[in-house]
């Protein structure tokens, strides 16, 4: 899933500074997953501003949503109603990036970001999330093993490990696995080490970001 | 959360709020009154089932409806009738702490104690030190309206 968490408070005071009343919409997909932007932390978010600006004694009326999900056009038309009748000024978006651009296509008040994005990537434990993915448009992890060597070796080698590899960590960072001594592991325990003796060809990147904008179609899916 | 009355009756006394774990922190008040021990009327205090009920935003809607100190008790760590509900409540008192220091309240206003269900004393001392703590530490005042 999408990985993001909250911005600091701060920067998210001085998005809304000049505004008395907004929505701040939540979305129960992947922020709701990784506890950065789903009800819960509407409520919080919400109760912390409002705290926050009675403090300065400017107070700041919120109203809470949480949407199904800030990606399809469908979801966002549901708070139309709030925005077009309550006078809301501005939109505080809790999803993740592609939520306040959905949010700033369909209405026209200022739409500001709730979290930073971070990656593509799952828990490691309750509370921990780390990246495992790098939206490379042309997956291979197939011939390491089941590891991505892209988004989880931090020079994203791929005919590593590189001289930095140490004690099975990576160089960057104690807390950064090797990559590569992971997919030494793993393709030994699949029998497989020989394959790693074959130099892994340089990848064609444009299906990547490097290609520019990308969309998926499905003809068949399309009304 | 919704706490009207102390809306209807200003008053220059914090007004504290102690969210207590039945099994442990609350029967500890219990035994303070068996004991005829006495706490400061400042402290109000909220039965939870386990201190690990305690969400960020109940602390969090303390505040904004008028509190000027909120506190947590459950069990002693490694007795908690849940088991680590009390350990879940510490952690959600750190976070909530650290909000507050972002939005410039003092993180000393809720704090997160751990009383066993025969510390009568502890509980009124608990209740006493709070009170004195939120006291020099100044009402909020803004948060009354």
């Amino acid at each position: 899933m999408v990985v993001a968490e909250r911005k600091p408070i701060q920067e998210i005071m001085a998005m809304v500074a000049e505004y008395n009343k907004i929505l701040l919409v939540g979305c129960k997909g992947c922020v709701t997953v990784c506890c950065a932007g789903g009800t819960k932390e509407v409520g919080i978010l919400a109760s912390t501003l409002r705290i926050a600006r009675k403090k300065e004694g400017k107070p700041l009326e919120i109203i809470e949503r949480t949407l199904e999900r800030q990606c399809d056009p469908e979801y966002i038309e549901q708070v139309s109603d709030v925005i077009e009748k309550d006078g809301v000024e501005a939109i505080l978006s809790m999803a993740c990036s592609v939520g306040p651009q959905y949010m700033a296509k369909r209405y026209n008040i200022p739409v500001y970001p709730a979290l930073n994005t971070k990656f593509i990537g799952g828990a490691l434990e309750h509370g921990v999330w780390a990246e495992f993915c790098q939206a490379c448009g042309n997956c291979i992890i197939h011939y390491f093993g089941g590891i991505c060597p892209i988004a989880r070796c931090s020079k994203s080698l791929f005919n590593g490990p590189c001289g930095g590899s140490a004690k099975g960590k990576c160089e960057v960072s104690s807390e950064i696995d090797c990559a590569w001594q992971l997919i030494y592991d793993r393709m030994k325990a699949l029998g497989k080490l020989d394959e790693l003796t074959k130099v892994f060809p340089v990848k064609d990147w444009s299906t990547s970001r490097d290609g520019g904008p990308r969309k998926v179609v499905r003809e068949d899916m399309k009304l | 959360m919704e706490f009207p009355n102390w809306k209807k009756e200003p008053s220059d006394e914090p007004l504290i709020v102690a969210f207590c774990c039945m099994y442990c922190a609350y029967a500890a008040a219990d035994a303070a009154g068996s004991m005829r021990l006495t706490y400061p009327a400042n402290v109000h205090v909220i039965l939870v089932p386990c201190s690990g009920r305690v969400d960020e935003l109940f602390i969090l809607q303390a505040f904004e409806n008028g509190a000027d100190g909120v506190y947590v008790a459950g069990c002693e760590e490694g007795s908690c009738h849940f088991v680590n509900g009390n350990l879940r409540a510490k952690k959600r008192v750190g976070a909530v702490k650290k909000l507050l220091s972002e939005i410039g309240l003092e993180p000393e206003r809720v704090e997160m104690f751990h009383i066993s269900a025969s510390q009568g004393g502890l509980f009124a001392k608990v209740a006493r030190d709070m009170t004195e703590r939120i006291r020099s530490l100044g009402i909020i005042g803004w948060n009354k309206s």
